[in-house]
């Protein structure tokens, strides 16, 4: 509560007083050594802290990106927890560079919040969880129920459409709190929880029985879920852009953590574009292949990026497998999915 | 303590050099009211500016034109009749009403409870007064949000679910983790004759107080008016329905699946944060009763009882009315901080204005403007309070001669 009326203050003030802040972040991020990245308040797999407050998750993985891509260092971050409708008048106000908290790109908050979403790192859709109790084995049959979830989000949206595309009745169970929610469920205020199907697989987690509640298989909605930067620093937005890029094409070019200084001697020129390596030729004279200095970075960018975290996979690996949840769509586009990173060239 | 500074300022200016205007207080004065006048305002046009300026590198335009917009969400509870296919200003409006309910619902409970509490804990019986005082500290020394996660809790821990809802009334009334289902009254035509009966028995039973209160004091003789009135304001409205051949039915909550249908709600949320605001607010009004009654002095307490007025009446016809013109005024900013302090119904996600402005805000990306209208409605709601209390208070003022 707290917070949020702050960030609303921050929101009408801060837009006032961050005038010259946000025309170059990445001289302010330089400027204060670290890169400050807006998070969940806790999902597993996505963003998560422990209980030293180390967090991990593919959202976190992904502003170490950045801060490795930035700084060479991916330790240089510091995360803001923020609850759903706390993040974008974060992102706007200036007290976070960049937000990678699941946040789902559609047209308004891309036209109309003075934002801009620079990728989707995760391909995801709403479900729905249901206590195996109930009985119930299909989203067709919740006629009359009472749904739990989180204002403030497009889950919010996808569920009252949903329900009306179906004519059927529901009656909503909303909170600030992603905790709150949960709770309610658990505690049986209402019949249903719902939200991205990924978040569906990591609370259950969190449930002292697990095996008590089943998520249908109906997915409603698309979400494509991706890092978020203010509109207007277009060199901002090409680091976020790039950096998921980066990602992708290591992965695709199979460039691990673990080989990537060796492949820095790869012959292979799309690896020593993606890697900027500076090639000597037989003749004495070499080539650089410096693609860093195009968003203000140096041409290590991408080796510092993969030491720092891996390539896409690697996270996806690290921080999902644990929730049993499966590549699917999340795939390289060579291999039936939708990650799909323009060349570096 | 004069320095040599005053002394220039203060001294008279030399006569007829031209410069008499230096030394005047009064333009002194004026200067430097203008100067900061002008600086305050220079200051609020590079705020505006400012914001202009940066909504605009956001690519983002100021305007009220969102609020026509669908809003695409539901909320749980309304006052008046509100789908996800309804806009941004209706949202804001059902955010509104349910502000009302809970404020002057809460206004009314914490006024009763408070006065109940207040005249406990000046009873002689030492049981009563130690459990008023036990209350007192407890509420107040608790921060409100706390108590309204506690009470949320004490709410909806023991209820069963809808399958298993206690009934009460043959069937018509369901007590859950839904909330409270009660039948709702649907009027045919017609129903403006029970409206026309409550109409005729307000006005019956004002002009027969009246009639009692000027008996009483040309002859001394009290008629009993409690009863009757109540009875005229049950039975002249039910009248009205039964001569107009009774265009009343009643749709009852059933229950369907795994849920309720038909009938109203009254949702947990909306108990915990009630129960919560009445509990707390309670505790305050209380000690601005006692404060009040203490501050009637003794004697009056004294001379009634000389008069043969029981406890009661001493009470209730002496000191009350004695204690109200100290009793008002604060009790005006009690129900305000009421009022202000619904607004955690966003915590348990009761859906009153903040919550429904923030969850627009969110949805609709217009943080300026939506803030603004929330800030604004607070405002005049609570101006209006204060000036109907203020109104109050004139009218129980001592009025002196």
């Amino acid at each position: 509560m707290k917070t949020f009326k702050t960030l609303a203050l921050a929101s009408v003030f801060g837009l006032a007083a961050a005038a010259t802040a946000s025309a170059a972040t990445l001289d302010d991020v330089k400027a204060k050594g670290f890169v400050q990245c807006g998070v969940s308040q806790g999902l597993i797999g996505f963003s998560n802290p422990d209980d030293q407050n180390n967090w991990t998750g593919l959202d976190v993985d992904f502003c170490k990106a950045v801060a490795a891509a930035v700084f060479g260092d991916a330790t240089k971050v510091k995360f803001s927890p923020l609850n759903a409708k706390e993040r974008f008048t974060a992102l706007q106000s200036g007290s976070i560079d960049v937000l990678s908290r699941n946040s789902t790109w559609t047209m308004s908050r891309d036209t109309t919040l003075g934002l801009s979403f620079a990728g989707v790192t995760y391909y995801d859709g709403q479900g729905f969880m249901v206590p195996t109790k109930l009985g119930v084995k299909s989203a067709t049959e919740l006629n009359g129920a009472s749904v739990c979830t989180q204002t403030g989000t497009t889950t919010e949206l996808n569920l009252a459409d949903y329900f009306k595309a179906n004519k059927m009745e529901y009656k909503i169970v909303a909170f600030e709190k992603n905790e709150e929610v949960l709770k309610a469920y658990q505690e049986g205020r209402c019949d249903v929880f719902t939200t991205d199907q990924s978040g569906l697989y990591a609370e259950v987690l969190k449930f002292p029985n697990p095996a008590d509640h089943m998520v249908l298989p109906e997915i409603i909605s698309k979400e494509p879920l991706g890092p978020v930067v203010r509109q207007g620093d277009a060199q901002w937005f090409n680091i976020v852009k790039w950096t998921y890029y980066a990602l992708l094409n290591a992965e695709e070019l199979g460039v691990t953590q673990a080989n990537v200084e060796e492949m820095k001697g790869s012959a292979n020129p799309e690896i020593q574009r993606l890697l900027g390596v500076n090639v000597k030729n037989p003749d004495g004279t070499d080539a650089d292949n410096d693609f860093g200095k195009g968003i203000g970075l140096g041409p290590d960018w991408v080796v510092n990026i993969v030491k720092g975290v891996g390539n896409y996979g690697e996270v996806f690996e690290r921080n999902l497998a644990q929730l049993k949840i499966a590549r699917g769509k999340n795939a390289l586009w060579n291999q039936g999915g939708l990650q799909y990173a323009p060349p570096i060239r | 303590m004069t320095t040599a500074d005053d002394k220039r300022l203060t001294s008279a200016p030399p006569k007829g050099s031209g410069m008499d205007w230096l030394y005047s207080a009064k333009l002194r004065g004026w200067v430097s009211q203008i100067v900061v006048l002008l600086l305050l305002l220079w200051g609020l046009y590079e705020i505006v500016q400012n914001t202009q300026a940066n909504l605009a590198r956001l690519n983002k335009h100021f305007g009220f034109d969102f609020l026509s917009q669908s809003s695409g969400f539901d909320l749980s509870t309304s006052l008046i009749w509100y789908s996800s296919s309804s806009n941004y200003a209706r949202a804001l409006l059902v955010g509104f009403y349910n502000t009302a309910l809970v404020a002057v619902l809460g206004i009314i409970f914490a006024t009763l409870l408070g006065f109940t509490i207040g005249v406990m804990r000046l009873s002689k019986n030492w049981i009563v007064s130690r459990f008023a005082l036990g209350y007192v500290e407890l509420v107040r020394n608790v921060p409100l949000l706390v108590q309204i996660f506690a009470w949320y809790a004490l709410v909806l821990k023991p209820l069963p679910g809808p399958k298993q809802a206690y009934t009460f009334f043959n069937s018509s009334l369901f007590l859950s983790n839904r909330g409270l289902l009660l039948p709702h009254p649907n009027f045919a035509d017609g129903a403006w004759a029970g409206l026309a009966g409550l109409a005729i028995a307000i006005a019956g039973v004002a002009i027969f107080r009246r009639w009692a209160a000027r008996k009483q004091a040309q002859t001394g003789i009290a008629t009993p008016t409690v009863v009757p009135s109540i009875a005229a304001l049950i039975l002249l409205p039910a009248l009205g329905l039964l001569l107009a051949g009774w265009p009343l039915s009643w749709d009852f909550p059933e229950l369907a699946g795994f849920n309720f249908r038909g009938g109203m709600t009254l949702v947990p949320e909306f108990f915990a944060l009630f129960l919560a605001l009445v509990i707390y607010t309670a505790s305050f009004i209380a000690e601005i009763v006692r404060s009040g009654i203490l501050a009637v002095s003794h004697g009056q307490t004294e001379a009634s009882q000389a008069l043969g007025l029981d406890g009661n009446q001493t009470l209730r016809l002496v000191v009350i009315p004695q204690a109200m013109r100290v009793i008002i005024p604060p009790m005006a900013s009690q129900y305000l901080n009421l009022t202000k302090n619904s607004s955690l119904a966003v915590a348990i996600g009761f859906p009153d204005l903040m919550y429904a402005g923030g969850t627009v805000n969110n949805q609709s990306g217009a943080a300026i403007e939506v803030f603004s209208i929330v800030l604004v409605v607070y405002l005049a709601t609570s101006l209006v309070t204060a000036t109907l209390m203020n109104w109050f208070n004139a009218r129980m003022k001592l009025v002196e001669r």
